[in-house]
């Protein structure tokens, strides 16, 4: 086992180099970049050099003139020397600004998580245990209106009905006007009560997928023959389907939640620029819009190697819940 | 079912009926079995003789399909003697589990329904019929009074959990009052060592996938053991396993036969086996039982021209053939089945009579029962010799 993790330790360093340079090469090679974008504003005012100047200035600076391979692996050196560099679009040391963002996504991440697992695991189960029903339809049909809802639309539609209409909550914000003269309970209960539209409504979108395939996964087990041995053992069928047919159902979905450890972290872009809350997801976006090599280069290694754990966690949990992967791993 | 369109399709509208009023059907008996408080006196039953530990009693199991209603089981009766193996043979699909798994009660829902007939299980002291106990009531007597040993060793056990785990499980449930975890793990591993498992600490705590089908089979049929079943249904227990190991298994079933006061119901399409375990034959055909009698009326006198056909497509040591005996045609289609003898279109030895509607059962002696017309009064003189295929 041990030596196995160590392979996939080694194996991960070698894609994330890969991985780096993909992304490198691909924000060099965006039709706009910032230098480009700063020269344009430069030259518009009065008395300006002419853009072409300001340009080649400006990619000086920047570290723009160099080709893509140089300008790589100059950014690997500081990366590993752990020289982040400091944003451009923001002007603020990288990982302060990172730092900063990230924090509200990931615990928005985690209660999302958290629900969509308490909320389409016993769906799913009861959808395959009662197949065909009409409790099978009614949670298939749900979960398909939410797999097919654009983030934006139901979004919008929350907002307008509970925000609107009912008054409950604030379309958006994460604060409430008198946040400043709350005491510290209260501050925080201003925090949760803005948070409960945007949770909502990724909650709603992604309990679909997970359901399905819990369902999925149950159906195939409970037709499984030791399925009929532990119903021949005369055990109760609620034992036969939490305790027998669980337990295999687990295997799958291990992978499903390990795979989804990145997304904690990278934040839910739409939703969090619909509800104005300044997530990782919103950050990223803006940066990436501004071709801010250094943020975007530092969100997207940072994911990558998320990823790259989020995969090898789900492997390793693979053998925790699947005993006959133990011995060949 | 009318079909007006050729064999094997439907049309779309025809098939929403079908399902609608299959719905309607099973929706009803899932509704009567899933009652709670049936009184006992719904289910109890008296055995038709005491010696019988179970008495199928025209047993009618029809699954309800989108395709129309298959009877799988039509009429299906004999018994099981205490202490005595019945072997029940036939091809594939004619009956043979779905007998079993009716007896289980482990029918696929709702689809599959046991629409009329009687199972009557002796459980000593009361007999029940189990086609009539809710589910509740079944589960005490599944692993405890009657068990079962499946054909697939290899998926039959539950890959994420222990050997000893599934087997205490059982004694837990059925045999656990006034245990404590030690007294289950010590009977636990006693049984394995009754079925031969030399290393039974060591296989305790194994995984499944850590045993050779062999001893996967022998955990399960330690499982069958594990209460005190009054019949043991083995379906099919050595198909899956090559020929070495299924004699060893046969071995340990028939010495755990005289050492265990249970009957045990073998089904398999296996004729040698048959011949080596079963007291008594009964040989299904298309859901209906075509022949039943001692192993020495089945094995020395055939009567029914399919279980005459089965006898000659068995391989004979010793004998010289260039190719073996099959019999002609294929079961009729389970959905719409004729209305005369099910075996006529394949059989070579037809009578007058076969054009009739679907033989009677007939008593060639005591115990030897064959349904066919070739045992009428009118053509029993004609046929006690010729006719041999």
């Amino acid at each position: 086992m041990r030596n196995y993790i160590i392979k996939r330790i080694l194996l991960s360093i070698l894609i994330l180099f890969c991985t780096t340079f993909v992304i490198y090469a691909v924000m060099r090679c965006l039709p706009t970049s910032y230098a480009e974008q700063m020269a344009l504003r430069l030259a518009s005012a009065p008395n300006a050099k002419p853009y072409q100047e300001l340009l080649a200035q400006l990619n000086k600076t920047y570290g723009l003139d160099r080709d893509i391979f140089t300008g790589y692996i100059g950014w690997l050196k500081d990366f590993a020397v752990g020289n982040f560099g400091d944003s451009w679009k923001f002007t603020v040391p990288v990982v302060d600004k990172f730092a900063d963002s990230v924090g509200i996504s990931f615990i928005m991440g985690v209660i999302t998580l958290i629900l969509e697992l308490i909320i389409s695991i016993p769906l799913g189960i009861i959808a395959a245990t009662k197949q065909y029903s009409r409790t099978d339809y009614v949670i298939s049909a749900g979960a398909l209106v939410g797999i097919s809802l654009p983030t934006f639309f139901f979004a919008t539609i929350l907002q307008l009905i509970f925000a609107v209409k009912l008054r409950w909550f604030d379309t958006h914000g994460m604060v409430g006007r008198n946040f400043a003269q709350l005491d510290s309970w209260g501050q925080f209960l201003d925090y949760a009560h803005h948070m409960v539209l945007p949770i909502v409504t990724i909650t709603i979108v992604s309990i679909g997928g997970l359901m399905r395939y819990t369902r999925t996964n149950m159906l195939e087990v409970l037709n499984a023959d030791y399925i009929r041995t532990a119903r021949a053992k005369g055990l109760s069928e609620k034992k036969v389907i939490y305790s027998h047919a669980f337990r295999n159902t687990l295997i799958p979905l291990v992978t499903i939640v390990g795979g989804s450890l990145p997304g904690l972290f990278s934040g839910a872009l739409i939703t969090e620029t619909l509800f104005a809350i300044n997530g990782i997801g919103y950050v990223s976006y803006q940066a990436m819009v501004a071709g801010d090599i250094p943020f975007s280069m530092f969100y997207m290694t940072f994911i990558a190697l998320l990823t790259l754990l989020g995969n090898l966690i789900s492997d390793v949990l693979y053998a925790v819940v699947d005993p006959r992967v133990r011995v060949a791993g | 079912m009318a079909k007006n369109k050729p064999e094997g399709y439907l049309s779309a509208k025809e098939s929403r009926r079908i399902s609608r009023e299959n719905r309607r059907i099973t929706n009803a008996m899932e509704k009567k079995r899933k009652r709670k408080n049936v009184p006992e006196s719904e289910y109890l039953t008296e055995m038709h003789d005491s010696g019988n530990a179970v008495e199928f009693d025209n047993l009618h199991t029809y699954f309800f399909t989108d395709a129309g209603t298959v009877k799988s089981v039509d009429g299906v009766t004999f018994e099981v003697p205490i202490g005595k193996t019945v072997g029940v043979v036939g091809e594939s699909g004619c009956g043979k589990s779905v007998t079993s798994l009716s007896l289980m009660q482990l029918l696929q829902r709702p689809q599959g329904q046991v629409v009329e007939g009687e199972i009557r299980l002796n459980l000593g002291s009361k007999s029940y019929d189990v086609t009539k106990m809710p589910n509740v009531e079944l589960q005490k007597l599944r692993g405890n009074f009657m068990s079962m040993i499946f054909q697939e060793p290899m998926t039959s056990l539950n890959p994420v959990f222990r050997i000893g785990k599934q087997l205490d499980e059982v004694i837990f449930l059925h045999d656990g009052d006034g245990k404590t975890k030690e007294d289950v793990k010590k009977r636990t591993i006693e049984l394995l060592e009754m079925v031969g498992i030399a290393n039974s600490e060591g296989v305790y705590k194994m995984y499944p996938h850590e045993l050779s089908g062999g001893m996967r089979q022998r955990v399960m049929i330690a499982m069958a053991l594990a209460c005190n079943p009054r019949i043991i249904i083995a379906d099919e227990p050595t198909t899956a396993l090559d020929v070495t190991i299924q004699a060893q298994v046969l071995d340990l079933l028939r010495s755990l036969k005289d050492k265990i006061n249970s009957s045990i119901m073998f089904i398999t399409h296996d004729l040698g086996v048959i011949a080596e375990m079963a007291d008594y034959v009964v040989v299904m055909y298309a859901g209906r039982i075509v022949e039943k009698g001692t192993a020495d009326d089945i094995f020395h006198h055939p009567a029914h021209p399919y279980t005459i056909g089965l006898m000659a497509s068995k391989p004979v040591v010793g004998k010289q053939v260039d190719k073996l005996y099959s019999i002609p045609g294929k079961v009729p289609n389970p959905i719409n089945m004729p209305n005369y003898c099910y075996f006529k279109d394949r059989c070579e030895m037809c009578v007058n009579g076969c054009e009739g509607e679907y033989p009677p059962e007939i008593s060639i002696s005591e115990t030897h029962k064959v349904s066919c017309y070739r045992f009428t009064e009118a053509n029993k003189k004609g046929n006690k010799e010729g006719g041999e295929a």
